[in-house]
């Protein structure tokens, strides 16, 4: 096995050229699968060492809204740091909860969407905010929706020879969250997990789910049904808060979970629809956040 | 009771928070564990385990594997000289299959190369032809299925009877219940060093609870004269009863034996998980009927142990499963049966509480619905039914030593109980890091529970531990071969040579198989029984101190003593006065002695004797807050009132009380080995799951001295009764919390939130 | 079945303030490297899949797992293990807190739990955020034990020493 480690993204794209490499990032899934022995490189591409895919800037308010475009090697404990989670506070909350602070100092984004694990905990949240990924080939730089890039368990739209460089998120107006559910307090592999993000100028609600599908899946009509039941103009004020209790039943509906040793598919169904609820009551409801 | 008032002086004596001896070298990382071994030469042993629950096997092929580069050997039971088979109390289990495999994981071969990689890969290239047989998978079935091993399915089926088990009070109340498959899960996995000798023997350097009986099953089947087995203790990570059988023991010895090279083998975290044996899952009947007032009129129980492939401790874990099935209350008729069967489940062996922990869970639920049936509140019925000294057991032996039951209940339940819930912070809510819970939906629930088992060995067991102690110049040096797992025996070690012969430094000999066996770490045995032989030894040393300053004095060595680290007499007109550092200059005293505790009887067709040698008790109260909707748990408090006899280290006993809670915590609220057919399907810490720091609640414990006669310094052994009544304390207050039944341990989410179970 | 190609490599690792040259496998973890080639067996192995925390190092003073990296890779890294943290006579603050609180049972979980203090004490000091306050913007990190316990999950301990660790770390938070 030979490890390259490239100091520029042209470098790793040109290495990548060789169809046996395998890309390496902060290695919290590639090592367990290296360590026991479930993955067996010949060679591996390190990401470790590329500067600028460990940055992240605010793009300028040319488009609207305003975007953050995050390096793929950006951490979950960067997510973490101020300055980034006031502008991302959904992804930051789902950031906190993957695994333990040393393994938030080695993940990074890029590769909890390459593992695309039904799991990914930040997986929500990219969905939600509609994220775009920008993924880098010796054919130039190429955009692909979160919705589109991960097409299933473990699988994504990569193609052999691409990098995932970047990843795109806009800056919404309106409350976000996201929560986890583990059998642990700390340190859990997600049973199920929500995001819910809200943009109060585009009037719309977005809600992904994690942990209960192939991968992250929008609640699309339980989206629809909330912001044609919010009154925007006053979301605070609302006196009466909408039905939050169908709100979660039509989230519930839109899961698609499975049994495993995790937890069952009926339990994730309904604590997902749990979560649905306290989300959007955060948002909306008596004393909310909007 | 033992003279211990003789060194007040002395620093670090018995009842000091005295610090650990391995302290310092654990916390700078240069403590060696048996993992971190190496010798010149050392080659890789690994091994091949069945994949299969239930397989004839047709063949083994070794030869590809023997073709790769760096190979030395590759061996099969068709290798082994002597005996093929091992066990702890019997010997049912081969070292490798031959004919069939009977769990997945059975180990099948070995191998040993000069990486670990190239071993990795010649157990790849290791070519067994398997016929899958339909496994026995459900202990309910086991009895009466055909036999899937030549010993039988049932290792034990124990009746204990008394009085007449159909009187039957006013009140009745009847539960089923379930204990999942619980693992020791300690953090250093199972690793060991085999280097073969000049003289055609062994020496074996491992983390074990038993040196000797690890050699003695080493040496039956390598063919070899234990003395020429010679084991000593690799630094152990942790145990809770996981190291009390061979795991890679007599492979490692085997590889060495062939290839005349030094073997390590380490076992990576999914091997620990399959190398060794588990708690065993139960399935409970129990049927209480009781007065008005809520005092037992009669019990029935029925406990079904799944013992898994192999009988390892089985035999012994029903016998304590069945004979404490009742708990620490008073109840004159009875009918307890317990059987432990084989399938072709992972086998199932010791784990701290030992057959206690099931039926705890199962009995404590029981007295709840026993104190809701006469409206009593449930630490009053418990008060009313508590065992005491000079009670009956079940088996109908005479409580001689002491038991505070009722003290223990009445100090757990006096403890403070924490603040209203704490809504600022969600971190400690119920789903913890993933803040699913808002102030709103938390619930809290208060639950009590009380326990009780027997500490040592039972039914007539030849117990016994060997010491010995040297003096020279003051300094003292003791060697015992009890194996230091964390739990801090070796701090004892020193403390009590210190409180019996007046000095500081007291040196410990490594534990090794130069000296006589010290039995087992477990069952809650090494402070009396270790405990035992290091004080005698040591008095023996200070008997012959005394003696010699005698007769140089020409005096009755009746008139010395040793006070504050001198020697003294008690008559004045001799004044002799001496450091005992320089009492005899030059000369070393060196007693090595045998301890044994009282003999005790096996039980009778009735399940009828005095088995038991001594017995602990321990009431836990806990404090739960639970999100209902989503069956999210988090432990706010356990207090704890605990019978220690007493605290011969009080920092460490709180410590040994504090991780059997953990370890409560996590059979009560996340803790289960997973099989589907027969296969675990989380052996790794991702989806095992124990508790974090964050998952830790307050710890409230009292410590109940009231010293045993019989047992030095009057303690008794602390480890096991924390994890005892903990995990019922803790289900009780989520039943108290969501009303629902939670018939089944670890508690799911989905039991809370959707009543599945029920 | 791959064939095993092991590529060596000179490689440099800055441990513990000293630079060592070695000739390594690249398939070498970093927790490997330490453990096999360089004698710092001080750094644990207890799951090799950084559920654990028994491999707890700082790499340029920050919280890693050993095991999930090559140690090619960590080459560009100041690595402190706990061999580094203190010796004897010379104790870190937090290693004598661990000895006065009683902070360890079986010790295997220990060199890991100390690593991941000091680097987590670092992280406080360096104004690191808080994982329990609710709002993620950020405010002085008010070190308290429900904070301790989170910046810690990260650990196992299995002998359950947590009360006593927690207690540790506030012992020297002051």
């Amino acid at each position: 096995m030979t490890i390259l480690s490239p100091t520029s993204i042209d470098e790793a794209v040109a290495a990548l050229a060789d169809p046996a490499i395998q890309v390496l990032a902060g290695g919290t899934d590639f090592m367990v699968e290296v360590n026991a022995g479930h993955r067996r490189p010949d060679k591996v591409l390190s990401l470790r060492h590329i500067p600028e895919l460990r940055t992240w800037e605010q793009l300028p308010a040319r488009d609207d809204p305003a975007h953050v475009r995050l390096g793929a090697t950006v951490t979950y404990t960067d997510m973490l740091q101020p300055d980034l989670a006031q502008l991302l506070p959904a992804l930051a909350h789902a950031a906190r909860t993957v695994g333990s602070p040393q393994i938030r100092n080695a993940g990074t984004i890029g590769g909890n969407l390459a593992t695309a694990s039904p799991a990914g905990d930040t997986l929500p949240v990219l969905a939600a905010l509609e994220a775009v990924v920008e993924v880098a080939s010796p054919l130039g730089v190429r955009d692909i929706p979160v919705a589109t890039f991960i097409t299933g368990p473990k699988r994504t739209a990569l193609s052999p020879g691409e990098l995932i460089v970047a990843v795109r998120l806009p800056l919404l107006d309106g409350h976000q969250e996201f929560r986890k559910i583990g059998v642990r307090n700390a340190m859990v592999i997600a049973v199920a997990s929500l995001a819910l993000a809200v943009d109060t100028r585009t009037r719309t609600v977005r809600c992904a789910l994690g942990s209960v599908g192939p991968g992250p899946i929008r609640a699309t009509e339980a989206e629809e049904w909330l912001a044609g039941t919010i009154d925007w103009d006053r979301p605070a004020a609302t006196t009466e808060a909408p039905d939050l209790a169908y709100f979660g039943r039509l989230v519930a509906g839109a899961a698609q979970p499975i049994d495993d040793h995790r937890g069952t598919a009926a339990y994730r169904r309904h604590a997902i629809g749990v979560l649905a609820e306290r989300a959007a009551a955060q948002a909306f409801g008596a004393g909310s956040a909007a | 009771m033992s003279d211990i008032a003789t060194t007040h002086a002395t620093k670090g004596t018995i009842g000091e928070n005295a610090s650990r001896p391995d302290g310092g070298p654990k916390v700078r990382g240069e403590f060696a564990f048996s993992g971190d071994l190496w010798a010149d030469g050392m080659l890789w042993g690994r091994t091949l385990r069945s994949p299969h629950p239930a397989a004839r096997i047709i063949a083994i092929d070794i030869a590809a594997a023997l073709r790769i580069p760096g190979v030395h050997a590759v061996v099969t039971a068709a290798d082994l000289p002597a005996s093929v088979n091992y066990g702890l109390e019997w010997r049912d289990q081969p070292v490798f299959a031959t004919d069939v495999v009977r769990y997945v994981g059975e180990p099948v071969a070995a191998v040993a190369a000069d990486h670990p990689e190239a071993a990795r890969q010649a157990c790849e290239a290791i070519d067994v032809q398997y016929e899958p047989q339909v496994p026995l998978l459900d202990p309910a079935e086991a009895a009466a299925a055909p036999p899937i091993h030549p010993d039988g399915n049932v290792f034990r089926q124990l009746t204990i009877r008394t009085g007449d088990p159909s009187a039957r009070g006013p009140i009745v109340v009847e539960g089923a219940y379930e204990v999942g498959m619980q693992d020791q899960a300690f953090m250093g996995p199972e690793a060991g060093l085999a280097i073969p000798a000049d003289d055609g023997g062994i020496d074996l350097i491992v983390s074990t609870q038993w040196l000797h009986n690890d050699r003695l099953q080493v040496a039956e089947c390598l063919g070899l004269a234990p003395e020429k087995v010679r084991l000593s203790l690799g630094g152990v990570g942790g145990a809770f009863g996981a190291r009390e059988d061979v795991s890679l023991q007599i492979h490692a010895c085997l590889l060495a034996q062939r290839t005349a090279r030094p073997i390590k083998i380490v076992y990576s975290r999914e091997e620990s998980f399959l190398g060794h044996v588990h708690r065993h899952p139960a399935r409970i009947w129990m049927r209480h009927s009781a007065e008005a007032d809520g005092r037992l009129v009669s019990f029935e129980a029925r406990i079904l142990l799944d013992g898994g492939a192999y009988r390892s401790s089985s035999y012994h874990v029903v016998a304590n499963a069945t004979c404490f099935s009742a708990g620490p209350y008073k109840v004159e008729n009875a009918l307890a049966e317990g059987i432990g069967v084989r399938t072709n489940n992972p086998p199932c062996g010791a784990m701290r509480g030992f057959g206690a922990v099931q039926v705890c869970f199962a009995h404590e639920a029981q007295m709840d619905k026993l104190a809701e049936a006469c409206g009593v509140d449930p630490v009053e019925i418990r008060l009313r039914n508590a065992l005491a000294t000079g009670d009956r057991l079940l088996t109908g032996q005479v409580i001689e030593g002491t038991l505070p039951v009722a003290r223990v209940i009445r100090e757990a339940a006096a403890l403070p109980l924490p603040p209203s819930p704490e809504i600022a912070d969600p971190m400690t809510r119920p789903g913890g890091a993933g803040r699913t819970a808002d102030a709103a939906h938390v619930r809290r629930g208060i639950g009590f529970a009380v326990g009780f088992k027997n500490l040592m060995y039972a039914e007539g067991y030849m117990d016994g531990s060997a010491a010995r102690c040297r003096l020279s110049d003051g300094l003292a040096t003791v060697t015992c071969a009890a194996a230091e797992v964390g739990q801090g025996f070796v701090t004892l070690a020193q403390q009590i040579a210190r409180t019996v012969l007046g000095v500081e430094d007291v040196l410990l000999a490594p534990a090794d198989t130069s000296i006589g066996s010290a039995g087992s770490s477990s069952a809650s045995r090494q402070t009396w029984m270790s405990g035992g032989a290091v004080e005698k030894a040591c008095q023996a040393v200070r008997a012959a101190l005394l003696q010699h300053v005698a007769d140089r004095h020409g005096i009755d060595p009746a008139q010395l003593t040793i006070t504050d680290g001198r020697v003294t007499s008690t008559d004045a007109r001799d004044s002799i006065d001496l450091a005992v550092a320089d009492a005899a200059p030059g000369v070393v005293f060196e007693e090595e002695v045998e301890y044994h505790h009282r003999i005790t009887h096996p039980l009778d067709d009735d399940g009828q004797g005095d088995a038991h040698v001594s017995l602990v008790c321990a009431a836990h109260r806990a404090v739960v807050d639970v999100d209902p909707d989503l069956g999210l748990i988090r432990v706010v408090q356990v207090a704890t009132a605990q019978d220690v006899g007493r605290a011969l280290n009080p920092l460490q006993v709180l410590g040994q009380i504090e991780g059997g809670i953990a370890q409560g915590l996590g059979l009560a609220t996340m803790e289960e080995l997973t099989l589907r057919n027969g296969r675990i399907l989380n052996p790794s810490f991702t989806d095992y799951l124990i508790p974090t720091a964050l998952d830790m609640p307050e710890v409230l414990a009292t410590l109940v001295e009231e010293p045993e006669p019989g047992a030095p310094f009057g303690a008794k052994g602390v480890g096991e009764p924390p994890t005892i009544s903990s995990t019922p304390a803790i289900v009780a207050a989520l039943r108290a919390a969501t009303g629902k039944a939670l018939n089944r341990v670890p508690v799911r989410p989905q039991d809370i939130a959707l009543g599945d179970g029920e | 079945m791959p064939e095993r190609v092991a590529t060596l490599s000179p490689i440099r690792l800055s441990v513990n303030g000293r630079e060592y040259q070695l000739e390594l496998d690249h398939r070498t973890t970093l927790l490997d490297a330490l453990r096999e080639n360089l004698d710092l067996t001080g750094s644990k192995k207890g799951c090799d899949h950084g559920q654990c925390g028994a491999c707890t190092v700082m790499l340029d003073g920050r919280r890693a797992n050993a095991c999930l990296i090559f140690a090619v890779a960590a080459q560009t890294h100041d690595i402190t293990t706990i061999e580094g943290v203190g010796a004897a006579g010379n104790l870190h603050p937090l290693q004598q807190a661990f000895i006065d609180h009683d902070g360890l049972q079986c010790g295997y979980c220990t060199p890991g739990q100390i690593c991941s203090a000091v680097a987590m004490l670092a992280e406080v000091e360096a104004g690191w955020p808080s994982a329990v306050t609710p709002d993620v913007a950020a405010g002085p990190v008010d070190l308290d034990e429900s904070e301790t316990r989170e910046r810690m999950s990260g650990n196992l301990c299995r002998c359950g020493a947590y009360v006593n660790i927690v207690a540790a770390i506030q012992d020297v938070v002051g």
